[in-house]
């Protein structure tokens, strides 16, 4: 393995679902999935995900907070498809029916880093999703899906991670969430993915990238 | 100081003096404040008019602040008029006229204020009276007279007193209460005063009327004078267009190519050319010829117009865009050798029009002569029409003028030096072309001399031989010319060409003159340097006697130059005169224009000599014809006709010739014909392939010449052919001629329907690379081609000086350019991302190499074998080779049709074919896979209908445990979040009916007799009576069968446990697990699983093995045998698509199983269903379903383009919308797609088709037997489901010839064929479509015999009646005839309880009706079948060697045993099939056993003979292998297997395999 080399690349992913902003809304919970490419699998941690439900702050901030963790290892070869997190977050509308409140998608972080508490040291991998959910076709439907409490839904929630056949839907945008990411990757910059800042301290890489493979 | 500006001061003095005379004090407060905004006007500034408010405000404050601020609004330029106005006076200036006027208006402040208080309130309401208004109005314009300002002040005002009335109170308050403090600042005492008055005096002053505004005439006329051009329609005076003292320059009489201008009408030009004018004095919008330059610069090396615009217009002309005709894509030629093959795609029209003999041995002296001339007055019209002298004429007259011109120093003004060089230019190329025009002219007259001289000889030969052979004729035509006119020109002509040798001889005089006084001076110097260096020597000598040696001696003495002899005049005037005597026409004289007609007579017959005669009566019989030879093979030949006396033959026809590959050689060979005696070939004509562009319509008429080397000698008047004769009488002057002639033709390339050139495609030129080496050929272009040598053609080009403007010669001097601008290749073509280079990943070397790289591309393309690929790895090396390995197999059998796996060729290469359309299907449903409808992405609830929402409320008071439960559908999962393992297949085997039972086992003393007995039961073979024989023989307390049912599927096996009897119940559940190929449950991926379930029934055989019998106390030792009884085989589509497989299916048992027999005694005697003992074999009830339910995918949603009639198809949709609103669930068919792809009628498809003579001719008196036959031929053809070809994408139909083609076609194909064979066999028949166990939606055949109707399913051959309750079918849906549609209305669909006949509008909606009546659509299948005899020698080759790959696959299969051929059973199996295949599988049984028992004695029997259709050997060994008669491992087992192919017409093959195995009886 060591004379090898690396023959695949790790990516540990965890955070959290930290709060959500939804003026109109209360008592939503939020589901999340990661969606990612062909050549990525899942090594450790949960791919998905459900929430408790939570009730609106009384304070002004009016948040919904989740502080739901994410904890997850990919390894793959490529860094094509690298992984997104999907999420989609639910709660009851005015007859208790539970409806969709909003999807949103991000991908996880490229250059690894954790998020800092501290207040001069950016948030470098703090997320704000902006969310949204699908519109009826017609007045007509938006009033009885309202009325039956059976909103128009994706058929998956990941289709939100793909761009493919999007063109057909129409969205409304719904309140933010917001995520928090610390990644470590390992082995990617021995593959020739350079992808995080330029390592300040200590250990600098023992051989230059290898390149791609040859 | 401007003059202006003093005008503005003595009118403001004007003012002030007319403010002290006007005595109404309420006008004159309001003219003070007009007088003040005047001023103020300015500061208002631009935003003025913008809105009201502000153009409020600022009115009024500079009222009030003007006193202090008079100065700066002064200084702003003034906001409006014409020209810009006066600047301003100084503010020092205007001082004491602002002072004063102050002063004033304050006073009548003062005045008027109290009458304006008392009058405010009064008057705010309405506007003031107009007439109130008017004097001072007038004041006004009197006043300010054309000043500008004064109009601007008027309309000003008027917009301000109407804004003012209406806001002026509410503002006038506000601006008092909310002064703001920087304002107030600003103002003094005084204007506080005034600022206090402000509501007063906003009150009167807004309130002004004012009459319209009246403009002399004069003074409008003379402002629009000023301000408008109108340009004159007059012609301009061409010396304004062009550059002072420059003549205009007329390109066109130079001989340069002008192309043609637009017609514009002359005013238009007129006045575009003064504004022209009149805009830019620049005169660059004009030409040399001083007129507007409407034409491209055709040498202009980049576009003229601006850079935007040419952007675009140059991408447009260099992604040149065609528009080009969808071609239908033809599928089969390529890949089918099938009887329809359609004929020669492309087509070669040749229009042999006719044939003119030059020089036959029939011509007589005469004609030789007539030809001779003939040709040259040919060639005297064709120099005629070109008229090269006279274009040379003009242009050596354009040359000399504009020598004449240039040479005028006035007029040029361009430097001295161009002049010069154009001057010296102009007169290398007079000098040129002069030379070039004598030549021509002399060619011209020499000519016409010859044209004479001909027809004089011939006019002397017809007064000599006394009769005329031809009807040619040669009339002299004299055209008068003015003789004095003529004189002068030829004169002046002469003159100018002797001025011109003049100067030239001058010119190169004073050349060389210099030369020589140079060469002179030199001489002289060298003299004089010669003298003093002796002059020095000799003092030198004396002085430094060494200096001698310095002193360097050229090499020789110049010698003394001779002044050259300066030109004689007379003698060039001589020369000159000389030449034009000889090639021109004299002065006067008459020009001779030759006409040549055919007006003559020609002598008659009778009174010729006799050789003459004898000669024309040879012509006669003479007669010619062309073969068309088509790459050296004879593809036609023209019509014989007979030669003319004017040795002409006209054919006119024309030969389409069908082509298919690329033509190398078109070549026509005459023929010519003497009376009986034979044919000679006169010669071979090779006409070129026309190019690409050549389509017929467009294709001239082409003479090509041919000649014979042929040697005739005749002894008459003709003069014969390689043969020497004279004209004269003596001998001499001997001509040799040869036949020769003309062929008139055309070849052209045909155009198709659509208006397509049918052209073989490019890459089918063998020859490819001439033809594209022409593509890329600029000179093609210009009619040359094959040309290469650039520098030769730049070289001839320089040298011939084309003209450059002309755009025939464009690409030529492009490439003359390109190849002179030093050897580098321009490419006429465009390229895109041109640096894509740069933005290349790696280099495309490193690219194809990495395996990597290939992995993850391939992938993307959604190659199948690696679409689903996961984790490609980071490195090269750790891919293996063996990856790609099937993949690259499969790309190379893409083409290489394989016969190995197939055996025989045809169905290799229809494998290969299905193969092809399969992928063509999949890739445009790849392609539909990436289009989404918004129902693919979004789950909304539909919108409700009043049923749905009463549904709703009704089931709020539904019961909660309802006493009669319904079954409540499965929630269905669509296939997405699955993996392996989660989907199962459920099983569930109930029961079974009349399994076949063992046989008592045959002991050693069997009775030869009962066998004989049975032969003779079998004759009148009919269950009832032979069955309770047997049912003696078998103790009652004897095991008949202990069966159980193995499931297997996907190699999973799971079975029952073994039940006793021949009607078994199990009801036991197997769960078979459900893979997904490739893990990928997506539902394309689930639709294109092939996988069957197989369902055996075996027989469990215990036998003992005890070999001691004394052990049989203490231990059993028994071998478990099974024994196939039968199977049933349901593909896992069906299971898929149909969600549910419930019923009780026809077990697939063979004909004759050794050992069994079918048992009906036993329930006939107890009798208990009299309907299922009447049909035969065995049935198995099962229930099949899938955990969890999956969602069955859709059919592509294309809509596939269609030939038929839109309103057809509207009525079509409209149809099935209608019967899908009543009966959802019934099958409605009315459009079907063929092939091809196309949408089509569904009753194209029904036709009477004949079927086999073969098949008609076997039982001639009996029409059922013959109808049996047909659906068991029509059953043999294999059967291949759409569903798996095309994975549920869409139901291809093809025609029964295709299908006949293919061989292999599912329920549809099969169907149809039937249906169009029994229309034929004149049945009433229908197609019908329904549903059916286990197929689903499906295709079976109704016809109606006499009294009842028949169900047919044309893939087993089976037949049932209509109250069969066996019948597979189990709902009809609609019937199609050939003429209609009738879909089923009935309550039930069940065959059993409708009614069939389609009269009956209440039971059966037909589509054509009396408001839609039946257009008579023709039909898609052929006119008739054409079947092949198979090759009977081919199938038994096939029969040996499936036997041999059989047998040697049962020894694979038994790698730990021996397998024993028993050969004697062999050939015993091996003649008994063909009498099976006679019987078609009936009733042979017993016959058959009592054979075999005959013939091998005491063995024991487990054995079965297997009928399919071939179609493939790979199901012929599944289906052996299934049947598992290699598992037997007794020691001593011996195994027969025999196969036989019964071939029936177009290679349709009967297969019977026979496996037995046999055990020898102790």
């Amino acid at each position: 393995m060591a004379a090898a080399g690396p023959s695949v690349f790790l990516l540990m992913v965890n955070g959290q679902v930290e709060s959500a902003q939804f003026p109109e809304y209360d008592d939503l919970y939020c589901k999340y999935c990661f969606v990612y490419g062909q050549d990525w699998a899942p090594t450790a941690g949960l791919e998905e995900g459900i929430s408790q439900i939570t009730c609106k702050s009384q304070d002004v901030r009016r948040a919904l907070v989740w502080n739901f963790p994410i904890d997850i290892t990919f390894k793959s070869t490529n860094p094509y498809g690298w992984p997104q997190i999907v999420l989609s977050v639910y709660g009851p509308d005015v007859f208790g029916n539970d409806v969709i409140r909003g999807y949103g998608v991000a991908h996880v972080p490229l250059s690894p880093g954790s998020t800092s508490v501290c207040e001069n040291i950016c948030f470098r991998h703090k997320r704000t999703i902006p969310m949204f959910v699908p519109e009826s076709t017609s007045k007509l439907q938006k009033f009885t899906s309202w009325f039956m409490g059976r909103r128009p839904e994706y058929t998956d929630p990941k289709v939100v991670a793909q761009g493919e056949g999007r063109e057909v839907t129409r969205v409304r945008s719904q309140g933010f969430v917001t995520l928090l990411f610390n990644v470590v990757t390992k082995d990617m910059r021995k593959l020739g993915y350079d992808t995080g800042p330029p390592d300040t301290h200590g250990i600098l890489g023992p051989s230059p990238p290898q390149g791609l493979p040859r | 100081m401007n003059p202006q500006e003093e005008k503005v001061k003595i009118i403001t003095e004007e003012f002030v003096e007319n403010d002290e005379d006007a005595d109404v004090g309420r006008q004159k407060t309001s003219r003070v404040q007009r007088r003040k905004r005047k001023k103020q006007l300015p500061t208002a500034g631009p935003d003025e008019m913008v809105s009201e408010k502000s153009h409020l405000g600022d009115q009024q404050e500079p009222g009030h602040e003007d006193p202090n601020a008079d100065a700066r609004p002064l200084s702003m330029p003034t906001r409006r008029g014409p020209r810009s106005l006066p600047p301003i006076p100084s503010a020092s200036r205007t001082g004491f006229a602002e002072f004063s006027m102050r002063e004033r208006m304050r006073e009548k402040l003062q005045a008027a204020r109290s009458k304006a208080e008392s009058a405010l309130l009064q008057e705010i309401p309405t506007p003031r009276p107009r007439r109130l208004r008017s004097p001072s109005e007038k004041e006004l314009e009197t006043e300010f007279g054309t000043e500008p300002g004064g109009k601007i002040q008027t309309t000003q005002q008027e917009d301000d007193s109407q804004s003012y009335s209406r806001v002026k109170f509410r503002d006038s308050v506000r601006k008092i209460k909310s002064k703001t403090p920087d304002e107030e600042e600003l103002l003094d005492d005084k204007d506080a005063v005034d600022f206090l008055l402000g509501l007063d005096r906003g009150a009167e002053d807004i309130v002004a009327v004012r009459p319209a505004d009246y403009e002399s005439v004069h003074i409008r006329l003379q402002k629009e004078k000023e301000l408008l051009f109108i340009p004159s329609r007059r012609t301009v005076p061409t010396y304004k267009k062009l550059p002072e003292n420059v003549q205009p320059r007329f390109l066109e009489d130079e001989g340069l190519y002008i192309g043609a201008r637009l017609e514009v009408p002359r005013t238009n030009q007129n006045i575009m050319e003064n504004r022209l004018l009149m805009q830019e004095p620049g005169r660059r919008w004009f030409g040399d010829d001083g007129r507007i330059l409407a034409l491209p610069n055709p040498i202009k090396p980049f576009p003229s117009r601006p850079l935007v615009l040419s952007q675009e217009q140059d991408i447009k002309a260099e992604l040149e865009t065609l528009y080009k005709k969808a071609v239908k894509y033809v599928h089969r030629s390529q890949h089918m050798i099938g009887s329809g093959d359609p004929p020669g795609n492309f087509q070669l029209d040749i229009d042999i029009s006719g044939l003119i003999f030059t020089h036959h041995p029939c011509f007589s002296r005469e004609h030789v002569l007539a030809a001779k001339l003939a040709q040259l007055y040919d060639q005297y019209l064709a120099r005629r029409q070109r008229n090269k002298a006279k274009f040379l004429t003009d242009k050596l007259q354009a040359l000399r003028n504009a020598v004449q011109m240039s040479l005028n120093p006035a007029k040029t003004p361009k430097s001295l030096d161009t002049t010069r060089r154009a001057i010296n230019e102009y007169k290398s190329e007079i000098r040129q072309t002069r030379k070039l025009r004598d030549i021509e002219q002399e060619k011209d007259r020499t000519l016409l001399k010859t044209i004479i001289k001909v027809w004089k000889e011939m006019k002397s030969l017809r007064e000599f031989q006394r009769f005329t052979n031809t009807p040619l004729k040669l009339v002299l035509r004299k055209e008068k010319v003015d003789q004095k006119a003529d004189e002068e020109a030829y004169e002046a002509e002469v003159q100018a060409e002797i001025s011109e040798l003049l100067e030239e001889h001058r010119e190169e005089y004073e050349q060389r003159m210099d030369e020589y006084r140079s060469a002179h001076q030199q001489w002289k110097a060298w003299k004089k340097a010669q003298r003093t260096k002796k002059k020095k020597k000799k003092q030198g000598v004396e002085e430094h006697p060494d200096d001698e040696m310095e002193e360097p001696y050229p090499g020789e003495d110049p010698v003394k130059p001779v002044p050259p002899e300066p030109t004689n005049q007379a003698v060039i005037e001589q020369e000159v005169r000389e030449r034009a005597a000889q090639s021109r026409r004299r002065p006067g004289e008459p020009m001779l224009v030759p006409e040549l007609s055919l007006a003559g007579s020609v002598t008659p017959n009778d009174q010729c000599p006799r050789v003459e005669v004898l000669r024309r009566e040879d012509v006669k019989r003479r007669s010619v014809y062309l073969k068309v030879l088509f790459n050296d093979k004879e593809v036609s030949r023209t019509n014989s006709r007979p030669l003319g006396a004017d040795f002409r033959v006209h054919f006119g026809q024309i030969f389409n010739l069908q082509i298919v590959n690329w033509p190398e050689s078109l070549t026509l060979q005459v023929y010519e014909t003497v009376g009986h005696s034979g044919t000679t070939l006169l010669a071979e004509v090779f006409l070129p392939i026309p190019e690409t562009t050549v389509v017929t319509g467009r294709a001239p008429l082409e003479e090509v010449e041919f000649s014979s080397n042929q040697h005739v000698t005749l002894d008459h008047e003709g003069v014969g052919s390689g043969v020497p004769f004279s004209f004269e009488a003596d001998g001499s002057n001997q001509l040799t001629l040869m036949t020769s002639g003309k062929v008139s033709n055309s070849v052209s390339w045909a155009i198709g329907e659509n208006g397509i050139p049918l052209i073989p495609p490019l890459s089918q030129q063998n020859i490819g690379f001439r033809s594209a080496l022409k593509r890329a050929d600029a000179i093609s272009s210009i009619g040359t081609s094959g040309l290469t040598d650039m520098k030769k053609l730049a070289k001839w080009a320089a040298e011939s000086k084309l003209d450059p403007n002309d755009p025939n010669n464009a690409p030529l001097m492009q490439l003359i350019l390109v190849a002179t601008s030093g050897e580098s290749y321009v490419p006429d073509f465009f390229r895109l991302e041109q640096l894509q280079q740069e933005f290349n990943f790696v280099s495309d070397e490193e690219l194809n190499r990495s395996k990597r790289f290939r992995l993850l591309r391939l992938r993307s393309q959604e190659v199948p074998e690696f679409r689903n690929y996961k984790q490609i790895p980071v490195y090269d090396r750790e891919i293996m080779e063996k990856v790609f390995q099937d993949y690259e197999k499969r790309l190379r059998d893409r083409n290489v049709i394989e016969t190995k796996d197939h055996i025989d060729t045809h169905r290799a290469i229809v494998a290969k074919y299905l193969q092809q359309v399969r992928e063509s299907v999949i890739n445009r449903f790849l392609i539909a896979k990436h289009h989404f409808l918004l129902a693919d992405l979004i789950v909304e609830e539909e919108v409700p209908n009043i049923s749905i929402l009463g549904l709703r409320l009704f089931k709020l008071a539904e019961q909660k445990r309802p006493l009669r439960p319904r079954r409540k559908g499965r929630k269905k999962v669509t296939a997405q979040n699955l993996s392996d393992g989660d989907i199962k297949l459920l099983v569930n085997i109930i029961r079974a009916y009349d399994i076949p039972v063992r046989k008592p086992i045959t002991s050693k003393f069997q009775q030869p007799p009962r066998s004989s007995r049975t032969f003779s039961e079998k004759q009148a073979a009919s269950p009832t009576t032979h069955s309770p024989t047997h049912s003696a023989d078998y103790p009652l307390s004897q095991v008949l069968v202990r069966p159980f049912v193995e499931v297997s599927f996907q190699r999973t096996i799971c079975h029952t446990t073994t039940a006793d009897g021949p009607n078994p119940s199990w009801n036991e559940e197997l769960e078979l697990p459900f893979r997904a190929p490739n893990g990928n449950y997506s539902t394309t991926s689930l639709q294109s699983v092939k996988d069957d379930v197989f369902i055996n029934i075996f027989d469990e055989v215990l036998y003992d093995v005890l070999e001691d019998d004394r052990e049989r106390a203490s231990g059993i030792h028994t071998r478990i045998e099974r024994h196939w009884l039968g199977c049933v085989k349901i593909p896992f589509s069906t299971i898929y698509f149909q969600a549910k497989i419930d019923g009780t299916f026809k077990i697939d048992t063979p004909p004759v199983l050794l050992g069994y027999s079918k048992e009906q005694s036993v329930v006939a005697e107890r009798g208990f269903d009299p309907v299922r003992s009447l049909s035969e074999g065995s049935y198995i009830t099962l229930f099949i379903t899938m955990e969890p339910q999956l969602v069955p995918g859709e059919s592509v949603r294309e809509k596939f383009d269609s030939q038929e009639d839109e309103k057809l198809l509207q009525a079509t949709e409209k149809f099935q919308a209608e019967c899908a609103l009543k009966f959802p669930n019934r099958q409605c068919l009315t459009t079907v797609i063929d092939i091809s792809g196309k949408t089509v009628f569904i009753t194209r498809y029904l036709k009477p088709l004949n079927p086999p003579q073969e098949l008609l001719n076997a039982y001639p008196n009996n029409p059922q037997a013959t109808a049996e036959l047909v659906a068991r031929y029509v059953s043999l053809i294999p059967f291949l489901p759409d569903t798996v070809s095309f994975a549920g994408i869409c139901d291809l139909w093809s025609t029964s010839d295709q299908f006949l083609d293919l061989l292999a076609g599912d329920e549809e194909e099969h169907a149809v064929l039937l249906c169009n064979y029994f229309l034929s066999l004149g049945k009433k028949a229908w197609l019908m479509m329904g549903n059916a166990i286990p197929e689903g939606p499906t295709a079976y055949v109704l016809t109606r015999e006499q009294s009842h109707y028949l169900i047919w399913n044309p893939c087993s051959g089976h037949f049932y009646g209509q109250f069969d309750t066996f019948c597979p079918l189990k709902s009809v849906g609609c019937l199609i005839g050939p003429d209609n549609i009738w879909f089923n209305i009935q309550r039930h669909d069940s065959p059993l309880r409708i009614n069939f006949d389609i009269t009956k509008p209440k039971l059966w909606k037909s589509f054509f009706s009396r408001s839609l009546p039946y257009p008579g659509l023709s039909s898609v299948q052929p006119e008739e079948l054409i079947y092949q005899r198979t090759d009977k020698a081919a199938a038994a080759e096939l029969q040996d060697r499936i036997e041999k790959i059989l047998k040697e696959k049962i020894m694979d299969w038994r790698p730990r045993h021996l397998t024993r051929w028993n050969r004697y059973c062999t050939s015993t199996l091996r003649h008994f099939l063909p009498l099976l295949e006679r019987s078609q599988g009936e009733d042979v049984e017993d016959d058959h056993r009592a054979e075999l028992l005959k013939q091998l004695g005491d063995y024991r029997f487990s054995g079965f003979p297997l009928h399919m259709p071939y179609s493939e050997l790979k199901p012929l060994i599944e289906a052996v292998y299934s049947t598992g008669v290699h598992n037997i491992d007794v020691p001593n087992v011996e195994f027969a297997l025999a196969v036989y192919i019964h071939p029936y017409p177009k290679n349709v093959l009967s297969v019977w395999i026979y496996v037995a195995s046999l055990i020898r009886n102790r």
